[in-house]
């Protein structure tokens, strides 16, 4: 039996989240909104009416561009994509053809087993999104308030050779997306969007055979779950003597099934030429300077640097730089502690991640900022609180936006080292366990964990535990 | 003379000194609408009749009380004392291809014939702004595609006012021929191929085409969006002056209107035109056209076009400027065969967007399935022109054709384009202010001639779509009657943003030509009045 790999190209359009669309001034989100509230005549192309750029679109671009290790154009150009559809008002779509934003490029991605997998970028391109149609009974609704949205096309090189490196492909082009702060890349409400070219070839083959287009596949998981099926039915077909048609697959989440769209056995011919309505795109030097004046350290170099720079294990590293405010955080808390990063990294990682999922926030919206972190951390270290307090406090000082310092005074929370304070309790509890002390006294000296307990019970855990231990050592050695 | 008659300057000034109200300089043109036009044009004329034949049919749309208001509001302002504008109680019309709020904008096609347009294109909103008064919608070629408003689904189509047997010209027909006739001061025209200064031409006025990018397109329904220019059509300079000082300027709807000051019109028209030089070119003196064996035939123009032109250059060099002969245009030939193919690959995709869905004529055929649905409403509303546009248009842009066409036809764009960047060069041979030329190779052909045959009727085009390829400004002057009694134009080119100039040229021809005896003579409609 023949050993089959498959062979995957992913081709993804993303929602880039700028306050209006991307030729006109209408909202440019419309989750939440009734149809055709976000038009106007540009974006449903009346007669007459005419596009303009709208450069936040570019700069994202750019960003995505840079991040993606793609050749910036400084001069691209937009064209016209003819093609008939009920959603599309223009009768075609402004896009990118031959000369787009971004040229090549490849995103480097780290699989689970420590392998990394470099997946080329064949196109690069920004455009505007087309509307909705939704067919009820025989009629047929449009929802024109998705025209105009703008979109970055982008389409990898058939480099992609498992549904799992698929799905890591997106997780990390999520993460990026995120990272660069250019779209929500959410892929339930269609900010990223997966389609999946798919072929199969004999293991140690570099041809390439037939495809089928998986579309409408609206999850990481669903993506990973519709190659798996396509990778399965592909190799039955083969098996079975048949041959791989080019075929339009839809994706049926409810049923976990593909189904057959359409054949798609000869390219259509979108005319493409020049969008006239639109100067050619020049990025000066002035404008790509002030775009990339802050481009940020990307996720898997800073993952690297704390690995290095702070001793991290590459679990704590990943995790701290899924997203990157929450790694900003990290390095920002690192800094104001001073001491070990692993602790802080333990923090983090046990608690306030807890916190930030638990509450559906970002690292940037704790009340408990990296400055009160360290601050709590450096009064356990100093022995001010002990680690179970320090680890409430960070609830404390979310909840009350109030410095840790402040709370621990203002709710007595400091650690009692006030030798004749605990010295009294101490009295009270050998005075009260008679027997416990005789037995110590004849060898088993193991109770004085048991002593220290007592003490710290009474004292509602405040008492400086060392402190305690001394002074009981002191008083049943006498 | 009649309110109507009179100048927008002229009308201005007695405005401003209280001598005339913008309401009587309204029912002046209302009541020579309802003397000359006749009918407007429907898109069921039912029978043509002889009244039709003698009339002028330059609008589609009249908005007569929508111009009453704003003339009333010119007045209310002028008795506030507040400045009503650069054209204040100016009466002017409206290529029915722009859009105007709230009123119907139908391209002339039966397939918008039932649009009304929710917002108003920026040239229009600056004219009103302007305190223009606008008289109404007036009648174009279908979507602008042709040279004498005879394709448009409103009929009857607009007659030429000096011959009512004779074509206005196009696709500005109505326009112009409005202007002409006197029921309006002004018209906003477009002029993708000549479409401004050959009507202008044939009817005996004044027509503009300024540079691309100088006046928005905003609310402009597309032909061929890298050649359409919107522009003035007026009864003389000053006024097509006056009217694009209103218009033009950048325009945050528009990314193609240029970030160019513009300059003051008015303030330099009088200036002295010593030591301008303007060139006369050999080919602008013959048409170069195909024989039906596919063979490139040239023909002179005729003697008496030749003569207006060099009358013209005779008295531009009684002022002082200089005449520059044998100025080489040699791609001049190539203009109309590269315009076939770039404007129709643009047309058609302009067209993508009347399918009957959203706006528009939809079939009445129900229970279609979507491409019925699509095919029905286009094949009824769409008339012949559109078609053989959208035909040509989708052959010539096809995957396989492309390079051999549209990509060899903006190859040939830009050798016209250099063609006038030599003639202009301030440091080249023939630094050139203008090129003189006639606007049109004949006089207003009679009506049904060439309707129906496009190619012949694009060679009406061939001395004044260069100006379009390369994006120059153009201007088409009267220049005199031919034999047949028709008004002879003459057309400046010159290059990027040196419309003052032309319109300085223009003015120093009207001032020299002022007592010759043709500048009397009125166009035929108006002289039984």
């Amino acid at each position: 039996m023949t050993d089959y790999e498959v062979v995957i190209g992913l081709e993804t359009h993303i929602q880039l989240n700028t306050t209006t669309k991307i030729f006109c001034s209408c909202k440019a989100d419309s989750w939440d909104d009734e149809p055709n509230t976000n038009i106007c005549p540009v974006c449903t192309g009346l007669p007459g009416v005419l596009p303009v750029l709208n450069k936040a679109v570019v700069e994202k671009g750019v960003l995505l561009a840079k991040a993606m290790h793609s050749e910036i154009r400084t001069l691209s150009f937009f064209d016209r994509k003819n093609y008939f559809y009920p959603d599309l008002p223009k009768g075609y779509q402004i896009s990118q053809y031959d000369l787009s934003l971004g040229k090549g490029g490849y995103l480097d991605i780290p699989m689970p087993d420590g392998s990394q997998r470099r997946v080329r970028i064949e196109k690069l391109h920004l455009e505007e999104d087309a509307g909705k149609t939704k067919n009820v009974g025989n009629r047929r609704f449009i929802d024109f308030n998705r025209c105009g949205v703008p979109l970055i096309e982008m389409v990898t090189a058939p480099d992609i050779r498992s549904a799992d490196e698929a799905a890591q492909y997106l997780l990390r082009l999520r993460q990026l997306l995120r990272w660069l702060g250019i779209s929500e890349a959410d892929m339930e409400k269609g900010h990223l969007r997966c389609d999946g070219n798919v072929s199969i070839r004999p293991k140690g083959s570099t041809e390439l055979f037939t495809k089928t287009e998986i579309k409408n596949v609206n999850s990481i998981d669903n993506v990973r779950n519709a190659i798996e099926h396509e990778f399965a039915r592909q190799v039955r077909e083969v098996e079975a003597g048949n041959k791989v048609r080019a075929w339009t697959l839809d994706w049926d989440e409810n049923k976990n099934e593909l189904k057959k769209m359409r054949s798609k056995e000869t390219e259509a011919d979108y005319r493409y030429f020049r969008e006239p309505d639109l100067l050619p795109v020049r990025l000066d030097e002035a404008w790509l300077e002030s775009i990339l004046k802050d481009f940020p350290e990307l996720p898997l170099a800073r993952r690297q640097r704390f690995m290095e720079e702070y001793q991290l294990p590459l679990y704590d590293a990943d995790i701290l730089t899924t997203e990157r405010g929450l790694s900003d955080y990290f390095e920002s808390a690192v800094k104001a502690y001073g001491g070990d990063p692993k602790r802080v990294s333990n923090y983090l990682l046990n608690d306030v991640m807890r916190m930030l999922n638990d509450e559906g926030k970002t690292a940037q919206q704790l009340k408990l900022t990296p400055q009160f972190m360290a601050d709590i951390l450096k009064m356990v270290d100093a022995g001010k609180i002990n680690t179970s307090t320090g680890k409430n406090l960070l609830k404390k000082v979310e909840e009350s936006g109030l410095a840790p310092e402040k709370i621990v005074e203002s709710e007595g929370l400091g650690l009692v080292s006030d030798d004749s304070a605990i010295r009294d309790v101490v009295k009270k509890i050998l005075e009260n366990n008679p027997s416990e002390v005789s037995a110590y006294k004849e060898g088993k000296t193991t109770l004085i964990g048991w002593f220290t307990g007592q003490v710290m019970r009474e004292m509602r855990g405040k008492a400086d535990p060392k402190l305690a231990q001394q002074i009981l050592k002191d008083l049943l050695d006498q | 003379m009649e309110l109507c008659d009179r100048s927008a300057h002229e009308i201005y000034q007695l405005l401003r000194e209280k001598k005339i109200s913008a309401l009587e300089v309204w029912e002046s043109s209302q009541k020579r609408i309802e003397a000359v036009d006749g009918r407007p044009g429907v898109i069921e004329p039912g029978e043509i009749t002889g009244a039709d034949l003698n009339t002028v049919h330059a609008f589609i749309t009249p908005t007569p009380e929508r111009a009453r208001q704003q003339a009333q509001q010119v007045d209310e302002k002028l008795n506030k004392g507040e400045d009503p504008g650069l054209l204040a109680g100016v009466p002017f019309t409206t290529k029915d291809i722009f859009s105007v709020k709230n009123t119907l904008s139908t391209a002339a096609s039966k397939i918008l014939a039932n649009y009304s347009a929710p917002y108003t294109a920026t040239a229009v909103e600056r004219l009103e702004n302007q305190g223009a008064v606008m008289m109404g919608k007036v009648n174009l070629d279908e979507f602008t595609y042709g040279s004498s408003n005879e394709s448009s689904a409103f009929q009857p189509s607009t007659r030429n006012p000096w011959n009512t047997e004779r074509v206005p010209g196009g696709s500005s027909g109505g326009s112009a021929a409005s202007v002409a006739a006197g029921e309006a001061a002004l018209s906003l025209g477009t002029d993708t191929a000549g479409s401004i200064r050959q009507p202008a031409a044939f009817c005996g006025v004044v027509g503009v085409k300024p540079t691309y990018g100088r006046v928005s397109r905003y609310g402009l329904i597309a032909f061929a969006s890298s050649l359409d220019c919107p522009g003035p059509v007026a009864r003389n300079v000053t006024d097509a002056a006056i009217m694009l000082q209103s218009m033009a300027g950048p325009d945050r709807r528009d990314s193609t209107a240029a970030a160019v000051d513009v300059p003051d019109y008015l303030n330099n028209l009088q200036k002295s035109i010593k030591g301008l030089r303007i060139g006369l070119s050999p080919d602008y003196f013959r048409i170069t056209y195909m024989n039906e064996d596919g063979e490139l035939m040239q023909r002179d123009v005729s003697d008496e076009i030749r003569h207006s032109v060099y009358h013209a250059a005779d008295i531009l060099r009684d002022l002082g400027a200089e005449i520059v002969e044998d100025v080489p245009m040699p791609n001049t030939r190539y203009g109309i065969p590269a315009y076939f193919v770039i404007s129709r690959v643009e047309a058609a995709s302009n067209l993508h967007r009347y399918d009957g869905v959203k706006y528009g004529y939809r079939t009445h055929t129900s229970n279609v399935d979507l491409q019925t649905l699509y095919r029905k409403s286009r094949n009824e509303g769409f008339g012949l022109q559109p078609k053989l546009r959208i035909l040509m248009g989708m052959y010539v842009s096809a995957a396989q054709y492309s390079e051999q066409y549209y990509v060899r036809a903006l190859k040939v764009r830009s050798k016209i384009r250099s063609d006038f960047d030599t003639a202009f060069d301030p440091l080249g041979p023939y630094r050139l202010n203008a090129l003189l030329t006639p606007t049109t190779p004949s006089t207003a052909f009679p009506m049904g001639d060439v309707y129906g045959d496009s190619v012949l009727m694009q060679y009406a085009d061939q001395f004044t779509v260069p100006a379009n390829h390369a994006g120059i400004p153009g201007l088409s002057l009267p220049a005199g009657l031919a034999a047949d009694g028709l008004p002879l134009g003459v057309q400046l080119l010159g290059p990027d943003f040196s419309e003052d100039i032309l319109f300085r040229l223009g003015k120093a021809f009207e001032d020299g030509s002022t007592g010759e005896d043709w500048r009397q003579v009125k166009p035929a409609v108006l002289r039984n009045l």
